[in-house]
């Protein structure tokens, strides 16, 4: 990313950005409406959910489901849609449905 | 000096020709006339091996001028033609190509804007890209288009600018008329424009990068600063360049073309083919003792407000040209009349400017009109008032 309060000579030339991988320092999980909500005691760590986020925002550690990016989840609900384990009352929400539910984003 | 042929080109072919002479990586265009004279003659070309281009066939020019900006963006080099309402399908991209500083060159034949539906020439077209941050270049002649489109790739290369160049020839008058072009020999034109090096390519996969990346109000501001930048040192780039092909062509190009300028009380400014029949007007008029003088110009993006300025310094009346109309404007007046006269305000130039609309929808253009034009310029020489400051030639009133 740019440095800040960069002068418009010191801007790289069209916005190019030279160091891949940059979006780590820039929060982006701000823009979120819904929130996904894990449920880690009925998870089945399939890992379908992490085939599918859109912003590599499933963390996985040794094979086995971790934690969300919530710097970088947008809150598209893609993994919410694709989970495939039922369960009759969510951990965080109470609620039946999947293991993972979205509501809604408190700030 | 280089060896030249003289060939029986129309200036579409012409324009064709140079293509085949840079030999680009990409081309991907859309057929629209007159601009498919070149087109057509480009894929026989790449049909018939005679050039190594991937020419992509699209479904529109939104797609065409799309394409063109990926391969750049990948380090190509690459371009493409088009016209009037093709032009104007590429509008979004045309920005998106300028504001990445990719040095694309297009042809572009122009002809009238719809509706209502018209194929002939008129300037509408580019007039309305004028401030999509590419540099324009008119050409009078099919030898000019030849010329202007060699001259364009080194352009828009040149590491300071980064900029996609348009090279303008007038629809039908130009683009379908035959007539001789020195055609350079292959060898030379491919020398003069060198191998293209990407400062910037998608496919350096040792240096990855990203283009066209988000970017807010925190960083937008500073990059259009720098865009409009680059444009600002387009002219001296087109001076130095054209000054090269100069000495290896033997064809000599500036920013415009001064005709009997150096003693001109009158003068009339006028882009592409038009000069042609306004030089034989002002020659006339020059026998008859008229202090009277033509400026064509070739540049119109960046506009060389100053250079023009001065060439006007000891004008007392001016007439601008205008093949198209700034709907809305003062008056209903031409883009070129418009940036003519904020140029000689800035520069506190004295002379009388007057506006004429002509040729719109590939309407002739008649010497008796611009002798007219000339008359009227005396008058306001004499009186010191402009009468009408908007006119119009060869329209039934």
């Amino acid at each position: 990313m740019a440095k800040e309060n960069a002068t418009w000579r010191e801007v790289n030339i069209a916005g190019m950005v030279f160091e891949p991988g940059c979006t780590v320092e820039y929060n982006t999980g701000t823009w979120r409406v819904n929130r996904p909500l894990h449920d880690m005691e009925q998870c089945t760590h399939c890992l379908i959910c992490w085939v599918y986020c859109p912003d590599s925002s499933i963390i996985v550690k040794d094979g086995r489901w971790t934690e969300f990016d919530y710097d970088h989840c947008k809150g598209c609900g893609i993994c919410a849609s694709v989970c495939p384990v039922k369960v009759e009352k969510h951990v965080e929400t109470g609620k039946a449905g999947k293991v993972i539910q979205m509501v809604e984003e408190q700030r | 000096m280089v060896v030249s042929t003289k060939k029986a080109l129309e200036g579409a072919h012409a324009s064709a020709q140079a293509m085949r002479q840079i030999n680009p990586d990409v081309v991907a265009a859309y057929p629209i006339t007159p601009q498919t004279a070149i087109v057509q003659t480009f894929s026989q070309y790449v049909a018939d091996g005679d050039v190594a281009t991937e020419f992509i066939a699209v479904e529109s020019e939104h797609a065409a001028m799309s394409a063109c900006i990926g391969a750049a963006a990948a380090g190509g080099r690459v371009m493409t033609a088009t016209a009037a309402n093709g032009l104007a399908l590429m509008w979004e991209e045309l920005y998106i190509a300028a504001s990445m500083r990719l040095p694309i060159v297009m042809s572009v034949v122009n002809r009238a804007l719809s509706a209502p539906l018209n194929i002939h020439c008129d300037h509408s077209d580019t007039m309305g890209a004028r401030d999509a941050g590419w540099i324009q270049l008119y050409s009078e002649t099919g030898q000019e288009a030849y010329d202007n489109t060699i001259q364009a790739i080194r352009i828009a290369e040149h590491p300071d600018l980064l900029l996609p160049v348009m090279v303008m020839q007038d629809g039908f008058i130009t683009g379908h008329a035959v007539e001789l072009v020195e055609v350079a020999e292959d060898a030379a034109v491919k020398s003069f424009i060198g191998t293209y090096k990407p400062k910037y390519s998608l496919l350096d996969v040792d240096h990855p990068m990203t283009f066209g990346a988000w970017d807010l109000y925190d960083f937008y501001f500073e990059h259009k600063r720098q865009q409009t930048d680059a444009l600002s040192k387009a002219m001296k780039v087109i001076v130095d360049v054209s000054k090269e092909f100069g000495r290896t062509f033997g064809r000599n190009y500036g920013i415009f073309d001064a005709y009997a300028m150096d003693d001109a009380e009158l003068a009339i400014v006028v882009l592409s083919s038009t000069a042609g029949t306004a030089r034989t007007v002002v020659k006339k008029l020059r026998q008859q003792g008229v202090k009277i003088g033509l400026l064509k110009l070739r540049v119109f993006r960046p506009f060389p407000a100053q250079e023009l300025a001065d060439a006007l310094r000891s004008v007392k009346a001016v007439a601008v040209l205008d093949r198209a109309i700034s709907f809305g404007s003062m008056q209903g007046a031409g883009p070129l009349f418009l940036e003519t006269c904020a140029a000689l305000y800035a520069a506190g130039a004295k002379a009388k400017a007057v506006n004429y609309i002509y040729g719109l929808g590939g309407r002739d253009v008649f010497p008796e009109y611009i002798e007219t034009v000339a008359s009227d310029l005396q008058q306001i020489a004499e009186t010191g008032k402009v009468k009408s400051l908007v006119g119009y030639l060869g329209l039934r009133e």
